[in-house]
């Protein structure tokens, strides 16, 4: 049927069907599913704080997204006199642009082998054959940091400053362990193509997902990922407490809506593809396997990898509302000081089992060690900062004389 | 004056474990209790509007004036509320009660005016320690609004209203001597006070005609 559309138009129109038909698809469902999601978050930090939420729009809250949308479309859109007004109204167009871009290598299902443009088949991912997917997601996730900076900067205001300040310093620490704990995923897979990281994963069967062979670079990966969205705990740039609201302080209406619209892409993102590179994807023992052809197998799929993404999104948000946000210098220090040696160390693991073909299990216990290691390490190290000479200051001579 | 080294006392951080320092038991600990949370669901919430508030019967929200067993105003305008109340918002007029009617046979003195700004009051319940005849008092009502400050000066006929809504509700019953004008009306002659310590023989209080008060 798709095969009879796709003929209906002119050559040289048939390969931008299927990507604007899967554009249109993700587009919709990722609008909708963001908006529930912020609805999901009410709701399970009500839930975890023995309150009951929203629940007087619909049924249970239900139509709160509804009304929420309404709102921020129908409230006057402030732009302040004091802002870049170029600058102002173009963050959060980054914002959502660059992380809805990152979700076009992201496969949301059983992508078929031998894909081409015009033989009607469904992709199930927007750009199907990247095989730089690794590179782009991380290349254009990390432009949305940009949107948070033109933003807090153009807002021409100290806390929106100091927001988009913690924001590009964030982003200096945290996409180094990011883009190294997916370096030994390339080196095991052979591939930097996120589709063949899934395949290579679904082929070996449930004991060949990436979890089993790296499962310190999924930690690392996870949290680093968080840091990039801006979640706590590592929302310091956003960190109501001290920055107003940081840079996004002098936001409202919908450019607020879009910021926040961009914010959930990413975590969507995020947990896509944790459970692809690292979780099997739509693999599961029994009823998703490679070669499973029975009627509705691919809904059956695509079902897997939505729950697994659903679980992780679960787990963000759970961790919202159960890790206090870093303090600054802890955020650095975690990821200079520990997640970078370990990732590094962990691609240096890789590297050694490649190198002398040894069996891939090994880098189980490898990952174990490297991470009890750093435990061991974080125990012994002193903290010499934090600890005071008990001998009695000098005493001073004149005023100011000693700056302590 | 800077404070001296010596007085400074430093607390240091407490030293991390091996597991403290590897983060994640303490992050899978945090989300067992959230997670606790979620699974045993009991909500403190209370859906206002439908559902009010259980309050203690010591609550205090709008004030009432007593009535006697012959429903006439307790107050006898002694103006002590007037006087304990930190925010000076009782407005007390006071009248001889009328000799010649028997309704009033056995009373002195009763207000013919008593206001309450109830915007400027601060619901601490010094006027209720203070009558002695248990007239005034602070009842549960706390969703007290009105359209104008005028609205919410109450006056003797208001408060004396809100007495007739609450004095049957279970929450806010009359509290002693219900009926009866209070404690302080039960004796007709004062006896005189003594010290509420020992006074020494030499003291000046001592010789004094009233005993503990001084000159």
């Amino acid at each position: 049927m798709l095969e009879q559309l796709i003929n209906w138009f002119p050559e040289w129109a048939r390969p931008f069907i299927m990507p604007m038909i899967t554009i249109g698809i993700v587009l919709q469902v990722n609008l909708g599913v963001c908006s529930y999601l912020i609805l999901l978050e009410r709701k399970l930090s009500a839930w975890m704080q023995d309150r009951i939420g929203p629940n007087r729009v619909g049924p249970w809250g239900l139509l709160q997204p509804v009304a929420d949308m309404l709102k921020l479309l129908l409230k006057e859109d402030v732009i302040p006199g004091h802002v870049n007004k170029f600058l102002y109204v173009l963050a959060p167009g980054i914002s959502v642009f660059t992380t809805m871009l990152a979700f076009a290598v992201v496969p949301f299902g059983p992508v078929p082998r031998n894909l081409s443009a015009t033989d009607g088949q469904f992709p199930y991912i927007i750009a199907p054959g990247v095989d730089l997917g690794l590179v782009f997601i991380f290349a254009v996730t990390s432009l949305a940091v940009y949107g948070i900076i033109l933003g807090g900067w153009a807002s021409n205001n100290k806390y929106s400053a100091l927001g988009a300040m913690r924001a590009s310093a964030q982003v200096v620490s945290y996409e180094i362990p990011l883009g190294m704990s997916v370096v030994g995923l390339a080196l095991l897979t052979g591939s930097m193509s996120i589709e063949k990281i899934l395949l290579h994963q679904a082929d070996a069967g449930i004991f060949g997902w990436n979890i089993w062979f790296q499962p310190l670079a999924c930690v690392i990966f996870f949290a680093a990922a968080m840091a990039e969205a801006q979640r706590l705990p590592f929302d310091l740039s956003e960190c109501e407490q001290e920055l107003v609201g940081g840079w996004h302080t002098e936001y409202s209406a919908m450019k607020w809506g879009l910021f926040f619209l961009g914010e959930y892409t990413h975590v969507i993102t995020i947990s896509f593809l944790t459970s692809i590179l690292f979780f099997g994807g739509w693999h599961f023992p029994w009823i998703a396997e490679p070669d499973s052809q029975y009627l509705g197998s691919t809904l059956v799929k695509v079902l897997v990898l939505l729950t697994k993404s659903f679980a992780f999104i679960i787990v963000i948000q759970m961790l919202r509302w159960t890790i206090p946000r870093f303090r600054f210098d802890q955020l650095m220090g975690l990821a200079w000081k520990v997640l970078i040696p370990l990732a590094t160390l962990n691609v240096v693991c890789v590297m050694i089992v490649k190198q002398f073909h040894l069996n891939e299990w090994w880098l189980l216990p490898m990952s174990a060690g490297l991470f009890l290691g750093a435990g061991l390490i974080g125990t012994q190290s002193s903290r010499p900062f934090a600890r005071r000479t008990l001998e009695p200051v000098p005493e001073a001579h004149g005023h100011h004389a000693h700056a302590h | 004056m800077p404070i001296n080294p010596k007085d400074i006392e430093w607390v240091e951080e407490p030293s991390m474990n091996f597991w403290e320092s590897t983060y994640l038991p303490a992050v899978f600990d945090g989300l067992r209790t959230t997670g606790q949370h979620v699974a045993d669901f009991h909500p403190v919430t209370e859906f206002y509007p439908e559902q009010k508030p259980d309050l203690p019967s010591h609550y205090r929200g709008v004030h009432r004036l007593n009535r006697d067993d012959k429903g006439r105003v307790k107050c006898v305008a002694c103006m002590m509320c007037a006087t304990a109340c930190p925010a000076r918002c009782i407005d007390i007029v006071a009248q001889d009660a009328p000799k010649d009617d028997p309704h009033w046979a056995d009373r002195d003195k009763f207000p013919k005016s008593f206001v309450i700004d109830e915007l400027k009051c601060i619901y601490c319940g010094m006027c209720e320690e203070a009558c002695p005849v248990d007239s005034i008092e602070l009842t549960n009502i706390f969703d007290l609004t009105g359209m104008s400050r005028q609205e919410m000066m109450f006056d003797k006929e208001k408060l004396l209203s809100v007495f007739d809504q609450t004095k049957d509700s279970a929450n806010n019953p009359v509290r002693t001597h219900k009926g009866k004008l209070g404690h302080a009306s039960d004796f007709t002659n004062l006896h005189t006070l003594g010290p509420a310590t020992t006074v020494r023989a030499d003291d000046r209080s001592a010789k004094a005609n009233s005993a503990g008060v001084i000159e």
